[in-house]
């Protein structure tokens, strides 16, 4: 299989501060993967690191099968998007796309030319003057009419209002759909995700909790209410993600590849969004930290 | 041509809703054999999804026989399913209607009409299943 990202052991450091630790990943091609985790979890730094814009302290990142930063053929089979999807404000539309054709040696001009024109954007336009909808559509342009591999973007949607955010997944899902491209997008919330990917990588405070296909987390996560139990008395094919407990009940929710049979459950489906924020509130290591103790909420 | 919505806080996952329209579309007498689905493109572009998941609910039907993919032209339904009584779908869709508006008029808002109409619904099921 070959992947869009495979990583083992990758790491960042900014002085004593890790900004990505241990990361492992191997990602197959052809997915629209969602990078999910809080504001400052490392999504940015990782993102940088596939694309180039900075080297690992240790580990190593593989885009594709090449080093990231493995010279210009590499450089043209990855488009980037970074954060606030950054346009020279100075410079108009049509000037945006002369220079995208000069700079990238495998120019698609009718791609861009058309999505411009379909977009209803004036060439003559100063993108200073866009609003941040067509801002994030002028460099999704940018990006695609290069014709990538892969396409990685930075928090694409996070400062658009939501009829530009579900414009901006739409036009990515039809690139999709048309160049069957992988993509690489990170938010902060899987709520603007769950729709468009079908991988999920999530990242809390500089390492990756969970890393896998949507449909698969979904099937292997359960939740289990019933009588008030001790996280120990699960069988030990059931990984406890979350916990919480009232003076009669508990609720977990559990990770298996097993069926869960034990009849004292009430075993629920969970949704993405359950699971990101399960993982997500979980202690960052736990392997350091002890068994949290039962705390009464009521 | 069908269009299809998706229903954000169902829970039910994204491609089998659209299985599921389909169905209804055609069980409704809306789908015939020869009318042709919306492309993965056309689908992903009005609802923002994943084409992957359009894909994936256009193979399950096509797994039922419901449908068959023709090379460069798109996908088109094969077979029709069985209408329980078409009289009786516009009879009652009709009865519903006038339910529905007898509840808005009453003053009764969106969600708790359909607090009604659910619980209603599980409590008449519930009782050949449990």
């Amino acid at each position: 299989m070959s992947f869009v990202i495979e990583a083992s052991g990758l790491s960042k450091q900014y002085g004593r501060r890790w900004a990505l630790r241990d990361c492992a990943l191997a990602i197959p091609e052809g997915k629209v993967v969602g990078l999910v985790g809080p504001n400052g979890a490392g999504k940015t730094t990782l993102l940088h690191l596939a694309v180039g814009l900075l080297a690992p302290t240790s580990g190593s990142i593989r885009v594709l099968g090449a080093s990231p930063a493995d010279g210009p053929a590499q450089l043209g089979r990855v488009g980037f998007v970074a954060q606030d999807t950054p346009v020279y404000t100075r410079l108009s539309v049509g000037r945006h796309l002369r220079m995208g054709a000069w700079l990238n040696p495998n120019w698609d001009k009718e791609t861009a030319e058309g999505r411009i024109e379909q977009l209803g954007l004036d060439p003559r336009q100063r993108a200073g003057t866009l609003s941040g909808g067509q801002r994030a559509q002028l460099a999704l342009t940018l990006a695609i009419a290069k014709r990538p591999e892969c396409l990685v973007l930075d928090e694409p949607v996070a400062s658009l209002d939501p009829v530009a955010r579900r414009d901006f997944l739409s036009s990515l899902m039809e690139i999709v759909a048309a160049q069957g491209i992988s993509v690489v997008l990170s938010s902060h919330l899987v709520a603007d995700l769950e729709r468009v990917c079908d991988y999920l990588v999530v990242l809390v405070a500089s390492k990756v909790q969970v890393a896998g296909e949507v449909s698969e987390l979904l099937s292997s996560h359960h939740r289990l209410s019933g009588a008030r139990r001790d996280a120990g008395s699960l069988p030990a094919n059931q990984e406890v993600i979350e916990e919480s407990h009232t003076d009669r009940q508990s609720t977990f929710l559990v990770r298996t590849s097993d069926p869960v049979h034990d009849p004292a459950w009430t075993v629920r489906p969970v949704t993405l969004d359950d699971l990101v924020i399960a993982y997500m509130s979980r202690p960052a290591d736990p392997e350091r930290t002890h068994r949290p103790q039962l705390k009464v909420t009521s | 041509m069908i269009e299809f919505q998706l229903d954000a806080g169902s829970g039910v996952a994204t491609y089998l809703q659209l299985v599921q329209q389909v169905h209804q579309a055609l069980q409704l007498g809306l789908l015939e054999p020869g009318d042709q689905l919306p492309t993965a493109q056309q689908v992903v572009a009005k609802l923002a999804i994943n084409p992957n998941t359009v894909l994936k609910a256009y193979r399950d039907l096509e797994r039922e026989g419901l449908v068959r993919p023709r090379p460069g032209q798109g996908t088109f339904i094969t077979r029709s399913l069985p209408r329980t009584d078409p009289a009786a779908q516009t009879r009652f869709l009709g009865s519903m209607t006038d339910w529905l508006r007898s509840a808005r008029a009453a003053g009764l808002g969106p969600d708790e009409i359909e607090a009604i109409y659910r619980t209603a619904f599980r409590g008449c099921f519930a009782e050949g299943v449990a």
